[in-house]
């Protein structure tokens, strides 16, 4: 365990590195990055003056290194349009996104599994039917678009909760019913997938044929088993809803991190573009690298690979 | 005196195996379904110039917001309205279909050139160029997406040509992980051995005795790919860092659309059904694709 953890590590700090150099590179595919923050008025005096304050007259190398330097503990320069530290920015902005990637990852878990679990043990009856429609079409609506439905549904015609915003509670409703579909299908299909493999095995004929109880065994015996691999993709799903919130906070309003990155990319504020891309990054590689450690701890066969 | 019958060649040998592929190709419910959908999209992309009733960049102040055949304000010139500037919402829709299809194909495209390349070099020979290709896609795979794309058609402009590049070049990774997957299946298969034994090249190999044997599953992740990439272009257009205005794109009239949502809502709800339908109907037929081809699969 000791050896598959230390080269699961060593492939995420690998990762990580490359993942912050591609982000760091980003910002030069604008050309000159010094020309697009001076916009169209800029003067040669005023580019030549921008590319000094902002070190782009460094090599490219001795950006990187400083930019990351820096990034490790926790500085990630200046915005150019707010005027404080990207670091101060995401702080306010992180919580509202996990409590979305949270309350989403939760919702689509309580309805899923049940589903996927009922849909395992009956297949081919009308909930089975249902849960595969719901993950069809889940894998056909724009995120964006089942937002503006929902929010023609619960805020104009029934008008039960806020369109936008990030004041309370409620404002988060909607946006979670909508993030949280998305990670619905996966998670009810290896739920599904699972419970059929697990209840086709040997060791749930011997329960049943020692007269237990159908929901001890439901329960006791094959949900244990079933539910491993659900973990580590609900790890991975939750990480790709971080990722996905920039269209969902957009529509909505929500003032965090997606949001953030939206309006930072149309006013070109690198440094927080870059930051923000970085943090997520890294968020999925933590993520994945739990949930890897997770099955090789669970799943000894894994760790041999 | 009496002869009997001979049998037919088919009774006695039974269904050949194409006559047994287009059976289940025929008696497939939802490939046929989807297909048709398809069919009729593409179809409709195709004629747009001659079924549109209007020119979709003709703008009228005069005639902004009508509203679509279901309301009885209607107009019969405009069947499914006009948007804030008094475009025709029809033959909007009919051009915007272009846009979805075609990003969709050359996406699929591109995409599927780079992931099929990676995936099948790292199954067939494994080893060292395994593990890179296997990094290059954890790389991929640790990227968020839709932040990369939006970011970069952010710094270096929108546009259809734009969008095209950026998402053949990041949606590459399913392509390679199945690829890799079905190479490293059909590895130790005895007639690729055997072609290595006479002596063919490593590059004949992997085209002319790999690439056919992947096929399938190409086909099938090559559909899938092409539905991400339609939602994807939509999603980007929709966040105003895709394809521009006035290019009739069906994210860009949603998002077009979403200032009106309060009294107009049709003006979202028509493209979103579109895109809901074009998007069904490319995996109704990539799932059929991979039921008909791989039945025991299923």
């Amino acid at each position: 365990m000791l050896i598959y953890t230390l080269k699961r590590l060593a492939l995420a700090v690998a990762v990580a590195l490359v993942v912050s150099a591609l982000s760091f590179g980003l910002l030069y595919l604008s050309g000159d990055p010094a020309t697009a923050i001076g916009g169209e008025a800029a003067t040669d005096a005023d580019i030549l003056f921008i590319r000094k304050t902002y070190g782009f007259d460094q090599p490219i190398y001795t950006q990187y290194l400083t930019w990351i330097g820096k990034a490790l503990r926790g500085d990630f320069g200046m915005s150019y349009y707010f005027r404080v530290p990207v670091s101060q920015i995401m702080a306010a902005r992180l919580p509202a996104t996990l409590i979305l990637g949270f309350s989403a990852i939760v919702f689509a878990l309580v309805f899923s599994l049940p589903l996927g679990v009922i849909a395992a043990i009956r297949p081919n009856t009308w909930i089975d039917r249902t849960a595969l429609f719901l993950s069809v079409m889940g894998q056909a609506m724009p995120s964006f678009w089942l937002g503006l439905m929902l929010m023609v549904l619960l805020s104009v015609w029934l008008p039960l909760l806020p369109p936008s915003g990030t004041e309370g509670w409620e404002y988060f409703v909607m946006p979670t019913i909508v993030l949280g579909y998305y990670a619905m299908p996966a998670i009810m299909r290896l739920t599904r997938a699972g419970m059929m493999e697990v209840l086709a095995s040997d060791y749930i004929r011997t329960a049943r044929a020692k007269g237990l109880l159908s929901g001890s065994i439901l329960f006791k015996h094959a949900l244990r088993n079933a539910i491993i691999p659900v973990v580590s993709v609900s790890a991975v799903q939750f990480g790709f809803m971080l990722g996905g919130s920039i269209v969902i906070e957009t529509v909505f309003a929500i003032q965090g991190m997606g949001y953030l990155a939206w309006e930072s990319i149309k006013r070109s504020d690198f440094p927080t573009v870059q930051a923000v891309i970085l943090v997520f990054a890294v968020i999925y590689i933590v993520l994945t690298l739990a949930a890897d450690l997770l099955n090789g701890w669970l799943d000894p066969r894994i760790r041999v690979t | 005196m009496e002869f009997r019958q001979i049998p037919a060649a088919e009774e006695i040998l039974g269904p050949s195996p194409g006559q047994l592929l287009r059976r289940r190709i025929f008696g497939h419910k939802g490939l046929m379904i989807g297909g048709a959908i398809l069919g009729i999209i593409i179809l409709l992309a195709l004629l747009a110039p001659l079924l549109s009733p209007h020119d979709p960049y003709q703008q009228s102040l005069v005639k902004r917001i009508s509203k679509p055949f279901w309301s009885p304000d209607s107009k019969p010139e405009h069947p499914l309205g006009t948007d804030h500037v008094g475009r025709d919402y029809l033959s909007r829709l009919l051009y915007g279909a272009r846009i979805s299809l075609l990003i969709g194909f050359c996406v699929a495209l591109i995409s599927g050139v780079i992931g099929t390349a990676l995936g099948v070099v790292a199954g067939y020979f494994g080893g060292r160029v395994d593990m890179v290709i296997t990094f290059i896609i954890t790389l991929r795979l640790s990227l968020p997406f839709v932040l990369v794309a939006v970011a970069v058609v952010g710094l270096v402009g929108g546009s259809l040509q734009v969008v095209i590049l950026v998402l053949g070049l990041l949606l590459w990774n399913r392509y390679a992980v199945v690829m890799r997957s079905a190479t490293q299946q059909i590895r130790n298969q005895d007639y690729i051995p055997a072609a290595e034994a006479v002596g063919c090249s490593t590059a004949r190999i992997l085209l002319s005795e790999i690439l056919p044997n992947v096929l399938n599953s190409l086909v099938v992740v090559a559909t899938l790919e092409m539905a991400n990439a339609i939602l994807l272009e939509a999603a980007l257009s929709f966040l105003g860092l895709g394809v521009q205005p006035p290019t009739p794109s069906w994210g860009l009239m949603v998002s077009e659309g979403k200032d009106f949502l309060f009294f107009e809502p049709w003006l979202i709800t028509i493209p979103g059904v579109a895109l809901l339908v074009l998007v069904l109907a490319i995996n109704l037929v990539g799932d059929g694709i991979r039921d008909v081809t791989a039945p025991e699969n299923r």
